[in-house]
């Protein structure tokens, strides 16, 4: 095991400033790595057209040397413009200054049998799920160079050798250029293609800056929301203000002599005006007269909710792990304790609007949009515009976020039924209010934990019982509510700590609302609930959290070697806090990735908040880029700390009440603790992801040290509902 | 018709006087970098300088930013190479990117006023929402621009 934030380089070590040139150099200006539209062009997210000779579907190389890899995961900040193009590069023995980085095509594979595999981005999974076969793309590129060159020189392949970007033959002094012999690699083809091994790697695990920094400091980047297209115009739409409701009648002719009004678009829950600004649109269609069918679901109430989900307690629900003799053990137990935890339905609340431009046309329809998963909103644009998919083009842009909301194509299916009603191409935004409300949520659960312990304080019984809001439920139509939604019990269900009597049950109840993954998923309520409910089965085993932990860890070496690191870089042992300060610990696995976290708060006088420090310590086994996966630590603590805080959305008569960052919170620059993160790397095999797997142990950290502050445990998230005072 | 004067350059645009700012600037003029969030002036991601302060565009009716001198983040520097930009660049500041022209602008107009800021001043003035958790790296950016400045 090795514990650093990146490993010691010693080889070709690549400055900040190879990066800059290469920005300047490979594009002619700071847009390396992306395409910018101009006005002028109808489809601004083509491919580059000087891309030049496409060795595999992965890359091309022009004859200036300049490298152009495709991605197909969605760039949402987590920095896979960097992380993926890094591996094929890696095999390729690319310059990595040559290298440029464009989006992969969905209606390319669509037509070519699937050829850029899975495009979805989400699960952390962009790393996990295709390095393999990025690093053979970029092998197989390489082979086909080497023999390309050994065919020009007449020499056997097997005395050629490729390196930073040329191809030399050992027994000569010639080199060549990749640019000069790509065209010939192109044609040719090669077998047995032998992948490295990570102690092989020269650029995977380096440093890296992205790719796609330079165009978000100077207001090129594109995302959705900035395609600008001739003769586009704009639509602004109101929902239903309760889900599942239905647009009875609306009054058009109260807005249509404003300027810029163009139409009314009717759809089944929402309305929506187009004009030719997306201000007139917004101002029109808020002033419409419009009349819903509310539904049933206009009586509902968060606090009903809760009830109703508490009440399902009282069933056995769904047994899905049972070892032992829970119930006689509890019976036998000389101490018990029991708490119910309750997690709120939260909005992802992407920092860019949810939206989408399409343009329909005779012989193709495109859509521009921030998209998670670009085939199923292929799939789904095809679907009802009634084209085949070949004719369907999706061009993905830069996400301003994505948290999982931009994976539903909820907003695509609606930008394109109004685009099919107007024969000009139309950008669709939500206002923040439409993206809050209308939003797709992670789920809300409620949790109840038991545990016994004999005389001596050992644990002898531990049982949960979750009632949760199913996700499958939602997506699919034609889901069995007899089964149990993976995503409602991870980290429940897997519960690691070993307990010789253990029962885990599930209940799955939906509300009028529409959840959706939201980062970390299930995990973000279950590692919340059950790490501050081992915290407090360390207390009543009067034993420390990490001597608790590591008591029922044994044998779970990777988990152990967090909670060493951890313990030794918090100073947890002989830390010196003032008072109304505490530390708080949390460890939790997800996405292939263990994040074990220690929280130092404060709790002032007047019962004032601060997170003063988080310090992590992350196995993901392997590591592509320290840089970019520093950062998504850091990101997924913001994200978890913010909900945990202050996150929570409100049901009163059916409608959320939450709908700007008034009411619905975000955490800001004054708020912010120091974060220390520490990577711990078991290296094998494992690669693990690193988009989520730091948001789940935050909440948990936080609480469980204010409990040794205040003596008041958190069984309500989120944390601003409470008044605190230190004990 | 109202005349605005933009990264150095006077425009008139034909528009509802009451039109906010922001939306003028992205669908009229299509400076696209200038960013929606919330439209309420609590997220800053559609800060403008309006005479070198940070302003919020998206609540600020265009007719009144007439008399003002505006810059977007296009007009901040020629080559994206504003002391301040790249600052980000050499912090890796940037994740989704989608609110740090804002986050820019805003810190382009506290390094205007104090050309030391305190971690307090920072937190003060360095309002604007980034979803993404870069506050780390923007703090850090700050500092170094102070800190390339020497000694005032």
């Amino acid at each position: 095991m090795a514990t650093s934030s990146g490993k010691d380089f010693t080889r070709r070590k690549l400055t900040r400033r190879d990066f800059v040139k290469s920005s300047a150099t490979a594009t002619g200006g700071l847009l390396l790595g992306f395409h910018i539209p101009s006005i002028s062009k109808m489809r601004p997210f083509e491919p580059y057209p000087d891309a030049g000779a496409e060795i595999n579907a992965w890359l091309s190389i022009d004859t200036d040397d300049t490298i152009t890899i495709r991605v197909a995961q969605a760039e949402m900040g987590q920095g896979v413009f960097s992380s993926l193009p890094m591996i094929v590069a890696e095999e390729l023995e690319a310059d990595w200054r040559n290298v440029r980085v464009e989006y992969a095509d969905a209606n390319r594979s669509a037509r070519e049998g699937k050829v850029y595999k899975r495009m979805s981005t989400g699960g952390s999974y962009a790393v996990r799920g295709s390095r393999e076969y990025l690093q053979r793309a970029g092998a197989e590129a390489r082979l086909r160079l080497i023999k390309a060159a050994a065919e020009k020189w007449l020499v056997d392949p097997d005395d050629c050798y490729a390196d930073y970007g040329k191809i030399y033959h050992r027994g000569s002094s010639r080199s060549i250029n990749y640019g000069a012999i790509a065209a010939a690699a192109a044609r040719l083809s090669v077998a047995n293609v032998r992948i490295k091994t990570p102690e092989e790697f020269n650029l995977i695990g380096l440093p890296t800056p992205r790719l796609d920094v330079p165009s978000k400091t100077d207001g090129s980047a594109i995302f959705g929301i900035d395609v600008r297209l001739p003769g586009m115009v704009y639509a602004a739409v109101v929902h239903c203000p309760v889900t599942g409701g239905e647009l009875r009648s609306l009054r058009f002719n109260a807005v249509r002599n404003r300027p810029g009004v163009i139409k009314a678009v009717r759809l089944k829950s929402a309305v929506a005006i187009v004009a030719e600004h997306y201000w007139q649109a917004k101002t029109a269609v808020e002033a419409m007269p419009v009349q819903w069918n509310l539904g049933p679901a206009s009586k509902t109430y968060s606090e009903t909710f809760k009830s109703e989900y508490i009440a399902e307690l009282q069933g056995d629900g769904t047994v899905l792990v049972e070892t032992g003799d829970v119930d006689g053990m509890m019976d036998q137990a000389e101490k018990s304790i029991e708490s119910d935890y309750v997690a709120p339905y939260l909005a992802h609340a992407c920092m860019e609007p949810l939206n989408c431009t399409v343009s329909i046309q005779q012989d193709r329809v495109d859509i521009w949009a921030g998209v998670q998963n670009p085939e199923s909103a292929l799939a789904i644009t095809a679907k009802l515009t009634g084209r085949s998919p070949a004719d369907v083009y999706v061009h993905n842009c830069y996400l301003g976020g994505g948290f999982g909301r931009r994976s539903n194509t909820d907003y695509v299916e609606e930008a394109v039924q109004i685009a099919a009603q107007i024969d000009r191409p139309v950008q669709m935004i939500w206002s923040r209010e439409e993206d809050m409300r209308s939003g797709s949520y992670r789920p809300m659960a409620v949790m109840r934990f038991k545990a016994g312990f004999d005389l001596q304080r050992n644990l002898i019984a531990y049982s949960s019982h979750s009632v949760t809001h199913s996700i499958a439920a939602d997506r699919e139509a034609d889901w069995d509510s007899s089964k149990v939604d993976p995503a409602s019990v991870e980290g429940l269900v897997d519960m690691p700590y070993q307990v010789d009597h253990k029962k885990i049950s599930h209940t799955a109840r939906n509300t009028h609302l529409k959840s959706w993954w939201w980062r970390s998923v299930g995990h973000s309520q279950n590692a919340y609930a059950m790490e501050c409910f081992v915290d407090e089965m360390a207390t009543a085993s009067d034993m420390d959290a990490f001597a608790f932990r590591r008591k029922h860890l044994e044998g779970r070496t990777q988990l152990l070697d967090v909670l060493d690191v951890l313990e030794q870089k918090s100073g947890w042992r002989n830390a010196r806090l003032p008072e109304g300060t505490a530390m708080g610990l949390a460890i939790h696995e997800s996405f292939g990735t263990i994040c074990g976290q220690v929280a130092q708060v404060s709790v002032s006088q007047a019962g004032e908040i601060s997170i003063d420090r988080i310090i992590s310590v992350v196995d993901c086994g392997n590591l592509v880029n320290p840089l970019t996966a520093e950062m998504q630590v850091e990101s997924s603590i913001v994200y978890g700390l913010t909900a945990a805080l202050y996150g929570k959305l409100t049901v009163e008569n059916g409608v959320i009440l939450e709908d700007n960052f008034d009411t619905y919170r975000m955490l800001s620059m004054a708020e912010m603790p120091v974060l220390e993160t520490h990577f711990a790397l078991s290296g094998g095999d494992k690669w693990g992801g690193m988009g989520e797997p730091a948001t789940p142990p935050v909440a948990p950290a936080v609480c469980n040290a204010l409990y040794k502050i205040t003596g008041q445990r958190i069984r309500i998230l989120p944390i601003k509902d409470y008044f605190l005072q230190r004990a | 018709m109202i005349s605005l004067k933009i990264n150095g350059k006077v425009t008139e645009v034909d528009v509802d006087p009451a039109t906010p700012l922001l939306w003028v600037i992205r669908d009229n003029l299509n400076l696209t970098g200038t960013k929606f969030g919330c439209g309420i002036s609590q997220c800053g991601a559609c800060t403008v300088l309006m005479d070198g302060h940070a302003t919020r565009s998206c609540t600020m009716p265009v007719s009144q930013a007439a008399k003002f001198n505006i810059v977007t983040i296009e007009g901040l520097s020629e080559g994206g190479d504003h002391p301040v930009q790249k600052a980000w660049i050499e912090e890796d500041v940037p994740q989704c990117g989608y609110c740090q022209s804002g986050q820019i602008l805003s810190a382009v107009a506290l390094l205007n006023e104090k050309s030391h800021p305190t971690d307090e001043d920072i937190n003060r003035t360095m309002t604007n929402i980034c979803r993404c958790g870069t506050y780390r790296r923007i703090r850090k950016a700050i500092h170094r621009v102070a800190q390339e400045r020497g000694i005032s």
